[in-house]
């Protein structure tokens, strides 16, 4: 009796997991929706609480008080820029949570109570503290890279391959101990406890080596894979614990992480493995290099001129990269916009899906300045009206803009789909120097008749671009 | 086994389903608030933390219970951050084309 109503209460919470996501489909759905799965999580917890025989209400609720601080601490205070190193951190808790929880399962049998080990709950245990581990691993590493504590270039050393290669065999060596012992465990527990010991830190270690040769703006496929991960260690709890909502909301967790993990590859024409074996990009090119090639030419510009562009343009696209985040930008991008909308100009803005350091990071940040969603378009929407528009202001963004991934089929991001920004009548880019994006190939749209160039720090830039307009205004 | 195995596949389907018609203008969200949902294993956490068989299993429960807990609850509040964002823009923009207004709350 007592379990049928713990069942009903976790397939209850399923449910509403499943409606919260569903409510994820539209903007104006998403709060709710993500309220229902709070509320889901909930019943879980409640349900969990009063039903099963739990003995040390101390500890637990402790521990709830613990995390639950440290979680609100964190939600409050991070910046809508650094979004992506928060999720990237939750993820990795996430991951370890399912890996102790296997861990404490196994503990328990040591303490000689239950029974009933077999073959299956070893599989699902070393499953568990597999994955879990490197998900946790895996995710501080992408953080060290988004935060920048841990340097965004590729980073391997000669064996790195091999050191990979050795620490996978080492780990399946101690998952199948831990298989072969299953029978003779709890009587004959050491071999099992070293084995599940050994593979957490083997996997451990494997969370870093796989993470650090990833440059750091493929991260948001990392992240996003990791997190598909850490929904797939939740699920394996499940298994471990014959725990149907952990079931289903792990697997959920894992189809979402898949799914934006697709997306994202697809958006920038590479093949999964080919990001997940790292060495793509030189960084961040924060090189500040501005030798013009020869036989090239720049038209520079000032926020001045770009003012009068834009003043007199009827239709403007505003195209936003990662250099939008570092400068923080999105406020004054939207004063821009709206002095221009003062004026009856269209604005809209341009949303290439790998644009920034996260899937919709974009997004985000500019829901922050206010900007309204409804006036951010999507690549396939937005490519055709750019050859009625007048100017594209391109503000932090480089490689999503690049022609050479339309026309030059040696370039190594030749057939990612990109912003035709080019089409424009004119087109002002906003960017620090003449380095090329985190590909590392050059962009010919520098150099472009129709291109001009406004070096400078993208808020700065944009401010000054705004205060002229309304100098025009008053004048 | 086999009876959470064909639960699994189902859902895996469902997911697949449900999740692929969420617009890029939510993926952040969508990541963040799916991340919360994994935190799920709060409710193994908290079977084991809730466990006194042990030494070893209580306090590894209880570690389990803590970093569960800061997914799931930072998970939760940080998604709703970001959508109450979202939100207002429903609400100025369903004000039919009502200029902007100047400066920004918060």
């Amino acid at each position: 009796m007592k379990t049928a109503i713990i069942d009903l209460a976790y397939l209850l919470s399923a449910v509403l997991f499943i409606f919260g996501l569903k409510r994820m489909q539209s903007p104006v759905t998403a709060r709710t929706g993500n309220a229902l799965a709070s509320l889901g999580m909930l019943v879980a917890v409640v349900a969990t609480l009063f039903l099963q025989e739990i003995l040390s209400w101390p500890m637990i609720l402790g521990g709830l008080a613990l995390g639950g601080l440290i979680g609100v601490g964190l939600a409050r205070t991070v910046e809508m820029t650094a979004m992506p190193e928060l999720v990237a951190v939750f993820n990795g808790f996430g991951g370890l949570a399912s890996a102790l929880v296997s861990g404490a399962e196994l503990s328990q049998y040591v303490g000689g109570d239950v029974y009933g080990f077999g073959i299956v709950t070893a599989v699902t245990i070393a499953l568990s503290i597999l994955i879990g581990t490197v998900t946790f691993s895996g995710s501080l590493v992408a953080n060290g890279k988004l935060s920048g504590w841990i340097t965004g270039t590729p980073i391997s050393f000669p064996g790195l391959r091999v050191l990979t290669g050795l620490l996978l065999v080492g780990a399946g060596v101690a998952f199948g101990v831990m298989v072969a012992y299953a029978e003779a465990f709890p009587t004959l527990a050491r071999p099992m406890i070293l084995a599940a010991l050994g593979l957490g830190a083997a996997a451990l270690l494997l969370g870093v080596l796989l993470v650090i040769p990833i440059g750091g703006a493929d991260m948001p496929v990392v992240v996003s894979l990791l997190n598909s991960y850490s929904g797939l260690a939740a699920a394996a709890a499940g298994f471990v614990l014959d725990n149907t909502a952990l079931i289903v909301s792990g697997t959920l967790v894992g189809a979402a992480g898949m799914i934006l993990t697709v997306l994202m590859c697809d958006a920038m024409n590479r093949s999964l493995a080919n990001v997940m074996l790292g060495g793509f990009g030189g960084g961040d090119g924060a090189t500040g290099d501005l030798d013009v090639p020869e036989g090239k030419t720049v038209n520079e510009t000032s926020p001045q001129d770009t003012a009068i562009l834009a003043r007199y343009a009827d239709k403007v696209v505003i195209a936003p990269g990662y250099g939008l985040a570092v400068a923080q930008a999105q406020h004054e991008v939207r004063e821009l916009a709206d002095r221009l909308e003062a004026q009856g100009i269209e604005v809209k803005y341009a949303i290439h899906p790998v644009a920034g350091r996260m899937p919709g990071h974009m997004n985000v940040l500019l829901a922050e300045a206010d900007v309204s969603y409804e006036k951010l378009y999507e690549l396939e929407d937005i490519n055709p009206e750019l050859s009625t528009t007048d100017l594209a202001i391109v503000v932090g963004a480089n490689d999503v803009v690049n022609p050479a991934a339309r026309e030059d089929e040696g370039s190594p991001i030749y057939g990612m789909p990109i912003l035709n920004v080019d089409a424009a009548d004119s087109v002002v880019m906003i960017k620090r120097s003449l380095s090329p994006g985190y590909s590392g190939v050059p962009n010919e749209l520098f150099y472009a008749n129709n291109t001009k160039m406004l070096f400078s720090d993208a808020k700065e830039a944009v401010g000054q671009i705004a205060d002229a307009v309304k100098e025009m205004e008053e004048a | 086994m086999l009876n959470n195995l064909i639960i699994f596949v189902l859902a895996a389907f469902l997911g697949a389903e449900v999740l692929s018609k969420v617009p890029q203008t939510l993926h952040t969200p969508l990541m963040s608030g799916a991340n919360a949902i994994s935190g799920i294993t709060i409710v193994g956490a908290l079977v084991a933390a809730g466990m006194t068989t042990g030494p070893w299993s209580t306090w590894i429960g209880f570690a389990a219970l803590v970093v569960a807990t800061i997914n799931v609850v930072g998970g939760f509040l940080v998604t709703d951050r970001m959508l109450k964002m979202f939100g207002q823009k429903t609400a100025s923009s369903a004000s039919a084309g009502a200029p902007p207004t100047n400066g920004t709350p918060e």
